[in-house]
């Protein structure tokens, strides 16, 4: 078996050992760590797409908003604890047909503009959520199942990642690195840039849904102004600061913005400014993610 | 009809406020290259910059108006100068998503910063009638003075926006660098000096948006700039970024059919349908209506 | 050469605006032939290789390729049924590695897709060690096997434009495109590299159109050359009687030194 499939067992299988004793954690931290396994998901399915992509997307709580309802919706209506995974795999499959949606008519577009244009996107998706009242319209949907443990977060977290990094540590995978790199150049070599872009789009919306679906049945609530721009921008600010393209980076990062919300709660009325000033001093200190340091040259080179 | 007139009108004059937003994208586009994320909350500013100077310059009068303008467009020129100086000038270099993050974080610090209580606070504040409030009724179309100042204003400083462009030289330095950046500077154009004039000057114009938006609306409050920043942004791109009588167009266009859409269809989807036309703008003619297509040349 | 050949371009023309790029272009490449294409600045060379890479499409004109036409093919497409280019402007895939760079040009030649990639079975890492293996012998052949692991982007300008190369031959190509290999290149690396393009032509027996603005290099390597000048193939031949053509000497040097008889 490979290396990466036995990691990926044994963080299952300590996901579960965790699980089975977790009435014995405080339920406040329980509550903090499963955000942090939600946010992984959500950076390292982004990372996908805007690390190793190089598409800018700025629609991830739109995909994570799909999923959400269509999970919510089918186990409001029919519950049961069996029908949690598949109600998430629904929401995970709905939110990348949407993904393929957005997907297809964006990739001709690059940088500052597919990301406004994902923004849209994801606005949409918010807007017209807003606007149906079978899924409770702002309002939103209460009263959904309390399903998500720390088990199915991280052992769906570790699925994610491990489909993440085998994907790119791959000649296949390269090719979305080559495709982040230059287009152009990436053609030349054979690469179908669009079957790439749209791929990425569709595996990075796809596990948006499936987050989606734990986060509503972890908060048991959810409204369309849940998934709004700030939303989105948390996530790709995970995926920056973490270094884009970096999964372990990616990763720490998102653990880090999870819980810094919380260890600023003390300053809860400074919050946001704290937040906000901290973004703009990184990103003008560390503009390539704050894990990243000079990788050790290989004494090869020597010319 | 009339009720088409009506829509129209009020189209135009919420459109001239977009142009005048959109306008300070388009001119920062053309020299930079990036999308500044945080123009409309210079344009919240500008509104809050009024609503102060108001209390010091006599109400309802058009000198005493005349003053709050031009106060709060010289407040937030100087406030974007600041902006483009600390936050973007040292990641000029940079990737532009690097910009484009920051440009958010700036303006979330904005936001967040105006919602604290010793700020302005969250809670909306009622602007103060700058001008006297007549209502004209023509044919059954109702124009109030509002709006005639709106687009009285906006086409001034739009000529005037025009005449610096075309006629001066800081203008002139400033098409230079948005045709060719390396060109300009080799050319002798001093980069900076170009590019902060240009902030200032969109940040002005905003400034301006600003205060005919709150006249118009009533009410400000620290959050007032995120839909119509986004908005104009949408104008901008409609007109063909970095092309100016395009972002004037593209405003005009974004709210006469916001006006329209909220209208006749839902003012449920008012907000929707700029995204819909920026989706539709991109996929189609990502250069815009008078922007040039550019081919990437290999 | 007999029957068809491997690439040839009929009546190609491709204006952009106003501006003909390219007019009525006539051109063949037989089989494992090497053939030059030359002309001064802004006549038209490399739009020739983006019209057959598939990155412009012809105003007028057809080109086929092995029998088939490439008209409207994108560029990927056309890589497929083997074409392959460098550029002018070098486009490395700068943040990846020397190694992962040719690795990329490998994607065509795959049995086994994301799946595999993901299920990570005996099948796929048999695969990923051959394809491990024919890269190394490729950067070996090249002597850039001791730079495997550097970012493309650090390393030095001529070994980048080696690169650029064995990259493209990763794809396993019948005709290769080299756009001005040699710029920017001392005399000593040109000599270097017209060895080079010499040995890629018999070790792995294709074709190859080469662009180059430098007389001396193309002359030395090439028994057919072709010279554009403002769109317009103004001569063809062996390397002696192109150089002796008056239309030559006037596009490249001016009227003035045509020699009178
Ligand atoms: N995408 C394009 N749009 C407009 N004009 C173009 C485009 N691509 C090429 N041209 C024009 O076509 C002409 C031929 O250009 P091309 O690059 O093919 O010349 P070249 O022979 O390769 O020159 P050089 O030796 O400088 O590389 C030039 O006048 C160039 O400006
Ligand atoms: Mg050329």
């Amino acid at each position: 078996m490979a290396r990466s499939q036995i990691i990926l067992i044994v963080v299952v299988l300590v996901s579960l050992g965790v699980s089975l004793g977790s009435g014995r954690i405080d339920p406040y931290f329980l509550d903090v760590i499963i955000g942090i396994g939600i946010n992984i998901i959500l950076a390292v399915s982004l990372n996908l797409i805007n690390g190793y992509t190089g598409q800018f997307s700025l629609g991830h709580a739109g995909f994570m908003a799909v999923g959400a309802y269509t999970a919510a919706m089918i186990t409001l209506n029919v519950s049961s604890p069996w029908m949690f995974i598949p109600a998430l795999f629904v929401g995970g499959i709905f939110a990348a047909v949407t993904g393929l949606i957005v997907g297809i008519p964006s990739l001709r577009l690059k940088g500052d503009y597919l990301a406004i244009v994902t923004l849209g996107f994801g606005e949409i998706i918010r807007v017209v959520l807003q606007n149906m009242e079978f899924v409770g319209a702002a309002l939103g949907l209460r009263g959904i199942p309390s399903y998500t443990t720390f088990f199915w977060t991280f052992g769906l977290a570790a699925l994610c990642t491990y489909i993440v990094v085998c994907l790119v540590n791959s000649t296949y995978g390269r090719g979305f690195l080559a495709v982040r790199d230059d287009e152009i150049a990436a053609e030349s070599m054979g690469i179908n840039t669009t079957k790439y872009k749209v791929t990425a789009f569709v595996i990075g919306a796809f596990w948006a849904g499936i987050a989606g679906g734990l986060y509503a049945h972890f908060k048991q609530f959810i409204t369309p102004e849940g998934f709004n721009f700030m939303r989105s921008f948390e996530i790709v600010v995970m995926v920056i600061l973490g270094g884009m393209g970096r999964t372990a980076g990616v990763i720490a990062a998102a653990i880090i913005l999870t819980i810094l919300p919380e260890v600023l709660r003390e300053v809860a009325e400074y919050r946001m400014i704290i937040y906000s000033l901290l973004l703009i001093i990184l990103m003008l200190t560390r503009p390539q993610g704050i894990f990243a340091w000079e990788r050790k040259r290989k004494p090869t080179l020597s010319a | 009809m009339t009720e088409f007139l009506q829509q129209l009108i009020n189209g135009l004059a919420l459109g001239a406020i977009y142009a005048l937003i959109a306008l300070g994208y388009t001119m920062v586009y053309g020299v930079l290259r990036f999308i500044n994320f945080a123009h409309g909350d210079v344009f919240m500013l500008g509104a809050f910059s009024g609503y102060y100077l108001a209390r010091i310059f006599p109400q309802e009068s058009f000198l005493g108006a005349a003053g709050v303008f031009a106060g709060s467009m010289l407040i937030c020129a100087i406030i974007g100068i600041i902006i483009e100086r600390f936050a973007y000038r040292p990641l000029r270099d940079r990737p532009k998503l690097t910009v484009l993050i920051t440009a958010i974080g700036v303006s979330l610090l904005i936001e967040y910063t105006g919602q604290h209580e010793k700020v302005f606070g969250a809670a909306p504040r009622t602007f103060p009638n700058l001008v006297p409030d007549t209502n004209f009724v023509i044919a059954g179309v109702s124009v109030n003075s509002d709006q005639i100042l709106v687009l009285v204003v906006a086409v001034i400083l739009m000529i005037g926006l025009q005449l610096i462009v075309l006629k001066t030289k800081i203008g002139t330095a400033m098409r230079a660098l948005s045709f060719n950046a390396q060109a300009a500077a080799l050319m002798g154009i001093n980069i900076n000096v170009v590019i902060s004039f240009t902030f200032g000057l969109g940040s002005a114009l905003a400034a301006a948006g600003g205060i005919l938006y709150a006249m118009n609306y009533t009410s400000i409050d620290p959050l007032m700039g995120i839909l119509p920043g986004l908005k104009a942004f949408v104008a901008a791109v409609l007109g063909g970024i970095g092309n100016i009588p395009g972002a004037a167009l593209g405003g005009l266009i974004m709210g006469v059919v916001e006006t329209f859409t909220a209208g006749y269809i839902s003012s449920a989807y008012r907000d929707a349908v700029a995204f819909s036309i920026l989706i539709l703008i991109l996929i189609f003619k990502p250069s815009g209506l008078l922007g040039k297509t550019q081919v990437e040349k290999v | 050469m007999n029957g068809t050949p491997l690439l040839q371009l009929d009546k190609c023309t491709i204006r952009f605006g106003g501006l003909t790029a390219v007019s009525n272009l006539d051109l063949q490449i037989g089989d494992n032939e090497l053939v030059g294409l030359i002309g001064p600045n802004g006549a038209g060379k490399t739009t020739v290789f983006n019209l057959i890479t598939g990155v412009y499409k012809p105003t007028e004109g057809n080109i086929t390729f092995a029998g088939g036409s490439l008209v409207g093919k994108k560029p990927y497409q056309i890589t497929s049924h083997g074409i392959a280019r460098t550029f002018q402007n070098i486009r490395l895939f700068s943040s990846l590695s020397v190694f992962d760079n040719v690795r990329v040009g490998f994607y065509l030649h795959l049995r086994h897709g994301i799946i595999h990639a993901l299920l990570r079975g005996k099948a796929f890492f048999k695969e990923e060690k051959e394809i491990e293996q024919q890269i190394m012998d490729l950067l070996d052949i090249f002597n850039l096997g001791k730079f495997r692991d550097v970012p493309a982007k650090s390393l030095p300008y001529g070994d980048q434009r080696r690169l650029e190369i064995v990259r493209a031959l990763a794809t396993k190509p019948k005709l290769l495109c080299l756009d001005e290999p040699a710029a920017g290149m001392n005399p000593t690396e040109k000599v270097e590299l017209m060895k080079l393009i010499r040995f890629i032509e018999d070790k792995f027996k294709i074709s190859i159109l080469l662009v180059e603005h430098d007389m001396k290099v193309v002359m030395g390597i090439c028994r057919k050359v072709a010279v554009l000048d403002y769109g317009v193939k103004i001569a063809q031949g062996t390397p002696e009687e192109v150089q002796k053509n008056p239309k030559v000497i006037e596009a490249y040097l001016g009227e003035d030194h045509v020699p009178k008889d």
